[in-house]
């Protein structure tokens, strides 16, 4: 236990409510990425409703809700992968974050067929970008923003796998005890963090507008 | 044995561990502090050139010198270079890393390991910058306005995006590391209202980074989206908003210049106290004025923007709230001079830099009141009056405070004085190259010479060529340091762990610093700047 | 060469009002400026180390002070506020019945339209004394209008108008900037306004050959077939365009809005984004048939349809 503690710290509390602070601190910062990049989707939808509401019909509302549904289980096998830590139950730590990363890995491949739907109907704004009707530049502008919020959110998510990988590792290993789980429960945080960023962007995008 | 070794002391930061992996793999939050003084350094003078070629072709009217391609890059370049890869790590980078593990009693800064990494995202952000500004250039000013930038200008925009945006988590990790340090590793006895005002400083500056910098971080990914792929939410042209653009640059650029000037002002409150031997005239004031900054400069952001086209109403929003943002600036002036009132003032370096920034970030501030003012800034926006507010406040202020430290803390640093008479000289020397450049602007300005001009009317000229002459002037007085300083390192390290006599747990260790700056967590019992009034009478 | 100007003209009505607040808040900045400057030096010169100066009762805080030196300096503050505002306010409602002139900015030159038709590529000739609106928009990149001696600037922005307003109040030529950076030329992109006295303006009004912008634009809207739809009849597919102009106009959506040029503006390049009630959304845009120096045009010979010239000002 004590291995653990690092040289600049005084003892394991001061190290975990280090950590802890520095992990809700960076969540600020998504919060205020994503936040600025709803604010102004929604400043472009205020300005441009008919033409928004008409290009999010193109999404899949099922695909969406089933991502929803899948994202919000991978919160709660993260969470029992946290509280397996705190009850020292190494078998529970990696079964309950393999089924994290399965489920983000099912929500990223939604989301892989998803974007190839998109280009199958040509809606890739700027590469290849086909769209009847008068709202055509507006929808494109709807399209831009789908696929930055989109994709901003999935690479948080492949990255936040690949920390599970290493916090696999780290159990297998059997360094996450009852004494020692900062890393896990601050990579909670983090998973947390972007189901919430999911919970705004679904119905941001995929719900409201709809004619 | 070696020279200046005993058998029992442990050896100094710079000289535990030898060779370049020591460096390039180091966590020890000082020798990145000195990583970060060498790389900065060499971006400041990047920029400092860029500045010097321009001031070059303004000598004349006509252009001359370079193409005006090549003139709309050096500003563009000198700007970005400035502000990102000098201004905003400046002091946090260097003097922050340094001292925030020190002045709170703790051995390093609470992610060690994330600050090396703050580090090489600075290098790798600047270097690719830099390739990108070399192989082609940037030529859209600084503040990259679309649809210029993203639908227009033939240069390398998406590289520069792209380069800042690395920076940008530079900065945050940075904010991160000082915030969990500042609040969860302090020493025992250190209340908040015990800490230096520096530290202060350093926290509502992290503050700010944490929740501006993500906000620039996407405004660069959504014009690199549609400078790449031609999408249109900027671009009137392809349906979409220029003003959009601007507000989502300014929410972060308005306090980002908070993030320039605050770390100064607490450089200022640690050399004002040492060097009148006197407590800071109202600390609870001060740090309450400091996190009023940092409130206040999230709610400025559109008086960059009034004649924009945004609503007049919504200007008068900002305008009264940018009046608001001057208080507590002013509350800070008056107070360091009060702290001066009754002290025992000794003319070193430090202090004649302080004395400078004080002067000239009062004259900056002021001129921030016409800025602020509606009807005036209509004339004003736009014009060489902005040029001179900012550098008066950047140069004036920002730059003299970070010298005030660098000066002030050399000795810790290093464990070596530099030269008194050539440092005073060089600061004289500054002061006066300083105003020369920037003064004649604000004349410029109010005349109506717009900003970002190449060529100019005759009548502008010889304010323009008395501006040159100072940049010239000011040149030399930051290449003289350079020579100094480095030239200190010659001397043995011999100055003892506190040759000002300063308070402050930074220096209670020896000069140079262990590793681990202590051996044996410190404990404090009083408050700060305690100078005796025995020292003044 | 070594004489240079240290203040610049003043010729506008807004100039002089403008350079009373100017000159206050220099006032005020060296009178605040030298309270700090003597402070400082007062203190370094008797309180230098080694002085016999009496230290006695030194203090490090006093409420009243600091509540001193923030309240007063926040009085100061809000009152050049107040007065600036109102003054600001001012500075962006024209007068009714000014003289509109069109504008359109472009890389790298302004080019100008008079409602009599009279064209100018970076000179703008106005008459002394009358109130003149600025109708101005680009046809690329932000640009801006500047007007050092009137004392005045309005960014140019393309996909829609923005306006500024002066009255000139001395003759004499002045020059014309470019004030936001906008590409290779910025700094070219500059020009002169030249005021003139009532008579020599007319002169020089009728001495270039101009068929009035609302002409051209009858013309146009013959050309582009404009009043298939806007002409009562059976055809008559879009609200009748008489009278419109100022007018409040019910949309679709049940919003309201003032049909001023920016509407006009917006209803010919974006039809679809402002739907009168009980119409359908049949207009096609005519973003690329039409020049903004003929949509300008257009504007003008709506604005003229059914005896209204003048909109109501909506800053």
């Amino acid at each position: 236990m004590s291995s653990q503690l690092a040289h600049h710290f005084e003892d394991m509390s001061q190290q975990r409510e280090a950590s802890s602070l520095g992990m809700w601190a960076f969540i600020v910062t998504e919060v205020m990425f994503f936040g600025a990049v709803f604010t102004a989707y929604g400043i472009c939808r205020m300005m441009y409703p008919n033409a928004f509401g008409e290009a999010s019909n193109k999404l899949s509302v099922l695909l969406g809700a089933v991502n929803t549904g899948v994202l919000i289980c991978s919160s709660l096998t993260m969470a029992l992968a946290v509280r397996s830590a705190q009850l020292n139950k190494t078998k529970s730590i990696i079964g309950f974050l393999i089924a994290t990363m399965i489920l983000g890995g099912a929500f990223l491949g939604i989301k892989v067929l998803e974007y190839s739907h998109k280009i199958h109907e040509h809606l890739i704004p700027g590469l290849d970008f086909v769209y009847e009707g008068v709202h055509a530049p507006q929808a494109e502008i709807f399209f831009s923003f789908y696929f930055v919020m989109t994709g901003l959110h999935a690479l948080h998510m492949i990255i936040g796998i690949g920390i599970m990988v290493w916090l696999l590792v780290l159990a297998m290993r059997n360094r996450l005890t009852d004494q020692y789980y900062a890393p896990i429960e601050i990579t909670g945080l983090y998973w947390h963090l972007v189901d919430i960023v999911w919970i705004f962007l679904f119905p941001l995008i995929y719900l409201i507008g709809r004619a | 044995m070696k020279h200046n070794q005993t058998i029992a002391t442990p050896e100094d930061y710079i000289h535990a561990g030898y060779g370049v992996r020591s460096w390039l793999f180091t966590v020890d939050h000082k020798r990145i502090a000195i990583l970060y003084l060498l790389s900065i350094t060499l971006f400041f003078f990047v920029g400092g050139f860029f500045a010097l070629l321009l001031r070059l072709e303004l000598l004349t009217p006509q252009g001359d010198l370079v193409s005006a391609e090549t003139y709309n890059k050096l500003f563009t370049m000198h700007g970005v270079t400035m502000v990102f890869f000098f201004l905003i790590p400046s002091i946090p980078a260097v003097l922050g890393n340094f001292l925030v593990p020190m002045m709170v009693g703790a051995k390093d800064l609470a992610f060690p390991r994330l600050n090396l990494l703050s580090w090489y995202l600075y290098s790798v952000g600047g270097l690719f910058t830099l390739y990108a500004m070399v192989t082609g250039g940037i030529d859209t000013g600084w503040t990259f306005y679309t649809p210029y930038s993203s639908s227009y200008a033939l240069t390398n925009v998406v590289p520069v995006v792209i380069g800042l945006f690395i920076l940008g988590f530079s900065s945050i990790l940075t904010a991160l590391n000082f915030i969990a340090t500042i609040h969860r590793m302090r020493a025992p006895g250190l209340t908040w209202f015990r800490l230096p005002l520096f530290i202060w400083a350093m926290y509502a500056t992290s503050v700010i980074t944490v929740l501006g910098t993500p906000v620039i971080a996407i405004t660069l990914v959504l014009l690199g989206f549609e400078t790449a792929m031609g999408a249109g939410i900027f671009d009137p042209a392809l349906g979409g908003d220029p003003i959009l653009f601007q507000h989502l640059f300014w929410f972060y650029s308005h306090p980002a210049v908070y993030i320039m000037i605050l770390p100064s002002m607490g450089v200022i409150s640690e050399v004002v106290t040492c060097f009148a031997r006197k407590k800071i005239f109202g600390y609870h004031f001060m740090a309450f004025a400091i996190m009023g900054i940092a409130v206040l400069s999230f709610l400025v952001w559109g008086h960059h923007m009034f004649v924009s086209g945004q609503s007049i109403y919504v200007g008068m929003v900002f305008s009264a709230l940018s009046f608001l943002v001057a208080i507590p600036s002013a509350i800070k002036v008056f107070n360091w001079t009060a702290t001066m009132y009754k002290g025992s003032i000794s003319f070193h370096t430090p202090i004649l830099y302080a004395f400078g920034f004080i002067g000239l970030f009062t004259i900056g501030g002021l001129t921030g009141l016409f800025l602020a003012s509606l009807a005036t800034d209509v004339h004003l926006t736009d014009t060489y009056f902005i040029v001179a507010h900012f550098h008066y406040i950047m140069v004036g202020g920002a730059i003299m405070g970070y010298l005030a430290g660098l000066h002030f803390w050399w000795p810790k640093i290093t464990g070596r004085m530099y030269n008194e008479a050539w440092a005073k000289f060089s600061a004289l020397i500054l002061f006066v190259g300083f105003n020369l450049t920037f003064f004649p602007q604000f004349i410029l300005g109010h005349l109506g010479m717009p900003r970002r001009y190449y060529v100019y009317p005759d009548e502008f000229q010889v304010l323009n060529v008395m501006s040159t002459a100072g940049a010239t002037i000011l040149g030399l007085g930051y290449i003289i340091p350079m020579v100094y300083l480095i030239w200190s390192l010659r001397k043995p390290r011999d100055v003892g762990e506190n040759p000002w006599g300063a308070t402050g747990l930074e220096w209670k260790t020896p000069s140079p610093p262990t590793t681990h700056n202590f051996e044996s967590t410190p404990v404090v019992d009083g408050d700060p700047y305690q100078y005796s009034p025995e020292e003044r009478a | 060469m070594w004489s240079f100007p240290l203040l610049p003209d003043r010729a506008s009505t807004v100039a002089t009002q403008v350079d009373m607040l100017y000159f206050f808040l220099v006032a005020v900045s060296l009178f605040f400026s030298l309270v700090i400057i003597v402070g400082l030096v007062y203190s370094a010169v008797r309180y230098r180390k080694d002085s016999k100066a009496s230290r006695e009762g030194a203090v490090h805080e006093h409420l009243g002070l600091e509540l001193a030196w923030s309240i007063i300096p926040l009085g100061i503050a809000m009152g050049i506020f107040v007065w600036s505002s109102v003054l600001y306010l001012g500075m962006h409602v024209a007068p009714s019945g000014a003289m509109e002139i069109y504008v359109v900015g472009k890389q790298w030159m302004w080019k100008i339209q008079h409602p009599q038709g009279n064209r100018e590529i970076n000179e703008l000739h106005v008459p002394v004394g009358k109130p003149v609106k600025l109708i101005m928009t680009s046809q690329d990149v932000i640009h801006s209008f500047y007007i050092p001696a009137f004392r005045i600037k309005q960014d140019v922005l393309p996909g829609r108008y923005s306006t500024q307003w002066f009255q000139a109040t001395t003759p004499g030529v002045y020059h014309l900037f470019c004030a936001e950076y906008c590409g290779t030329s910025h700094s070219g992109m500059i020009g002169k306004v030249i005021v003139l006295d009532q008579p020599e303006y007319e002169a020089w009004l009728a001495g270039g050959s101009s068929t009035a912008m609302s002409s051209s634009g009858a013309e146009l809207f013959k050309q582009f077939g404009c009043q298939t739809c806007h002409k009562s009849g059976s055809s008559q597919r879009g609200p009748s365009l008489d009278g419109l102009f100022g007018k409040q106009v019910a949309l679709i959506n049940g919003e309201k809005v003032v049909a001023d040029q920016e509407y006009l503006r917006e209803s010919i390049l974006n039809p679809a984004a402002k739907i009168t009630q009980g119409y359908l959304p049949f207009m096609p845009t005519y973003r690329n048939q039409l020049s903004h120096e003929q949509i300008n045009q257009l504007v003008e010979y709506v604005k003229g349809l059914g005896g209204q010239t003048s909109a109501s000002e909506h800053p």
